[in-house]
């Protein structure tokens, strides 16, 4: 298990950014060890606060040289508008960071060159523009595909040009970029730059299909999911998914620890839907007839 | 500084604070926040004989001041947590409270004597018997709602187990009449009982019209039980107090997120006090109630742990 710091983070600012909001944090040592794909662990309602569990985020840019960590909040429930409520020099307590980065460098093409495509549905893409900065900066050519319900609920379309060499754009509605799914513009992306690495952060819907399309085109999917935890840190074990491990054997996962990034084709997509996620009569301890 | 020395049935630990069965996995997640060797004992997550997946998701509901939660005991089996678990806590210095269940009595007493062979059986300062896990042979109901089902489950394992090994039974709140069920398993050989284990509760997500978890009812646990909990040692250890039961200790679990909270456990009868589902809220939860409930007996003119415990009893008071 990688470092992981618990410290009350300082609000420095909070801004609207589309639907959602984008918060910055003085959070110096978990700054220090946060890589792209990991995220952080706030609680919410301040001390008196009846919401015991805490709130998970995907960290959006982490710069340890001024000590500062970002995240992007949707205001969901409570527990999230009370962080979206949060402004310059109120008090976050923050764990982090938590869960494995997405794994860089991507492979490289027989041409020597590397190319990747990140994908982000709605606030999903917010740690994408690190990736895509980190990436950058060792050579590889990134495009970036962003989708969302509405041009409202996109984040990022004007960071996603700065770091990336191309970007498409979805809405369900065509109120911004092409009408439709990330997944209908991704095979012609993936197609047209010979991408290795497909990287993806959003609804487990949208993460199936990005891992069908990277499939298609002989590429691999890394995908960060954001499955319901309670602690954030492995403990609580309520995080878990079922997931193909080296031995071929599916075992029900902490996406905490494990995740949040996984390899898209070991994911057992067929165990999700409807909102629930059931386990593989396959998986290690699966219940037997008339056990459990 | 008051001494913290914690006294349960001949086990003597250098603090009452311990880990709660399952809040805290097998304590390597937790050793990156605290030292867990500081605590007076960690309890480790239930461990059966065989590896288990546990149920599918949503496993967990946040409630006032609690949660639900549906794991289904997941684990690794018995051979893996004695292969691989016990030697990481025994590395670090910790003293192990394991949590033991099993579908029947012989599956419990076969989770203890594998245990017994673990290259890292010195770490075990006692065993916790979880009888409020589903009784394979029983329709799926607990044993510890069964008096007599709870003692088979303890004779099992005290028989399997050498005597200077202390066996506590970990009882539900879900009873008629509690006390009936912690004589049984005192009868049959327990040295002291862990009061309580979650409180059955359901939540249905009114969007989809259905039960919010996947195992449709879940145990009920955080500050939201603490007067449950509370209740449930007051009424066992004033039953021992009228000698309606011998003379045990508890381990007190329920709701405890402060040192004020841990105070109010040990009056009401609890030696040793179990953070449970505050870990999840504050990862050092534990060591900070040890570090809480330190201050506050110095502050409040204690010289030991153990004058406090139960001393919210008239008979403690006036024996």
């Amino acid at each position: 298990m990688s470092k992981v710091a618990h410290e009350v983070a300082r609000v420095l600012s909070s801004e609207p950014a589309g639907a959602y909001r984008h918060l910055v944090l003085a959070a110096p040592t978990i700054a220090a060890y946060a890589a792209p794909g990991q995220f952080v662990a706030a609680t919410v309602g301040g001390p008196t606060s009846g919401m015991l569990l805490r709130r998970s985020f995907s960290i959006h840019a982490a710069d340890p040289a001024v000590g500062t960590v970002e995240i992007v909040v949707a205001a969901h429930a409570a527990g999230t508008t009370w962080i979206t409520q949060r402004r310059p020099g109120d008090e976050v307590d923050l764990v982090g960071p938590l869960g494995r980065p997405f794994p860089v460098p991507v492979r490289p093409g027989p041409d020597g060159r590397t190319s990747a495509v990140l994908v982000g549905g709605g606030y999903g893409s917010a740690p994408l523009f690190w990736l895509a900065r980190v990436l950058r900066a060792q050579g590889t050519h990134v495009e970036i595909v962003l989708g969302a319900a509405s041009a409202d609920r996109l984040f990022g379309v004007d960071l996603a040009s700065a770091v990336a060499d191309a970007v498409a754009v979805t809405t369900d509605d065509g109120s911004a970029g092409t009408r439709g799914w990330v997944s209908d513009v991704l095979p012609e992306v993936l197609t047209r730059s010979g991408a290795s690495d497909v990287y993806a952060c959003g609804p487990m819907a949208m993460l199936k299909a990005v891992t069908d399309a990277a499939a298609a085109a002989g590429a691999i999917a890394h995908v960060a999911v954001e499955e319901a935890m309670a602690c954030g840190v492995g403990v609580c074990m309520t995080c878990v998914m079922p997931v193909v491990g080296a031995d071929g054997r599916t075992r029900m996962v902490r996406s905490c620890l494990d995740g949040p990034v996984f390899e898209g084709s070991r994911v057992r997509w067929d165990a999700f839907g409807d909102g629930l996620c059931r386990v593989p009569d396959d998986a290690v301890g699966a219940p037997q007839v008339g056990g459990h | 500084m008051a001494d913290l020395t914690a006294s349960l049935a001949g086990l003597t630990l250098p603090n009452p604070l311990m880990t709660a069965s399952g809040c805290a996995a097998n304590g390597k997640e937790l050793h990156r926040f605290f030292d867990i060797s500081r605590l007076g004992a960690f309890v480790t997550k239930t461990v059966m004989a065989a590896p288990r997946s546990g149920r599918g998701t949503p496993r967990m509901a946040e409630t006032p001041s609690g949660m639900l939660n549906s794991i289904g005991l997941q684990g690794p089996g018995i051979d893996a947590f004695a292969d691989e678990d016990l030697p990481w806590l025994a590395s670090v210095g910790a003293r192990v409270l394991v949590s033991i269940a099993g579908g029947t009595p012989a599956e419990f007493a076969q989770v203890a004597t594998r245990l017994l062979a673990s290259p890292a059986v010195t770490a075990i300062a006692g065993l916790e018997v979880n009888i409020s896990c589903p009784n394979v042979a029983s329709r799926g109901q607990v044993f510890a709602i069964d008096p007599h089902a709870s003692a088979q489950v303890v004779a099992a394992v005290r028989e399997a187990v050498p005597i200077h090994l202390p066996v506590f039974a970990k009882l539900s709140p879900d009873v008629t009449d509690l006390v009936t069920v912690a004589a049984a398993c005192l009868g049959a050989g327990a040295d002291g009982l862990t009061l309580i284990n979650t409180t059955l509760g359901m939540v249905i997500d009114t969007d989809r019209m259905r039960p919010h978890l996947g195992g449709i009812t879940g145990g009920l646990s955080g500050p939201a039980i603490r007067p449950i909990a509370v209740r449930a040692i007051w009424q066992v250890r004033s039953a021992m107090f009228a000698e309606r039961l011998p003379t045990a200790p508890i381990i007190g679990v329920g709701g405890v997120a402060s040192g004020r909270d841990a105070l109010e456990l040990a009056a009401a009868g609890a030696s040793a006090i179990q953070v449970g589902t505050a870990t999840f809220h504050d990862p050092q939860a534990p060591a900070h109630v040890l570090d809480e409930l330190a201050l506050l007996l110095d502050a409040r003119g204690y010289a030991a742990f153990a004058d406090v415990v139960a001393a919210a009893h008239p008979e403690r008071k006036h024996p």
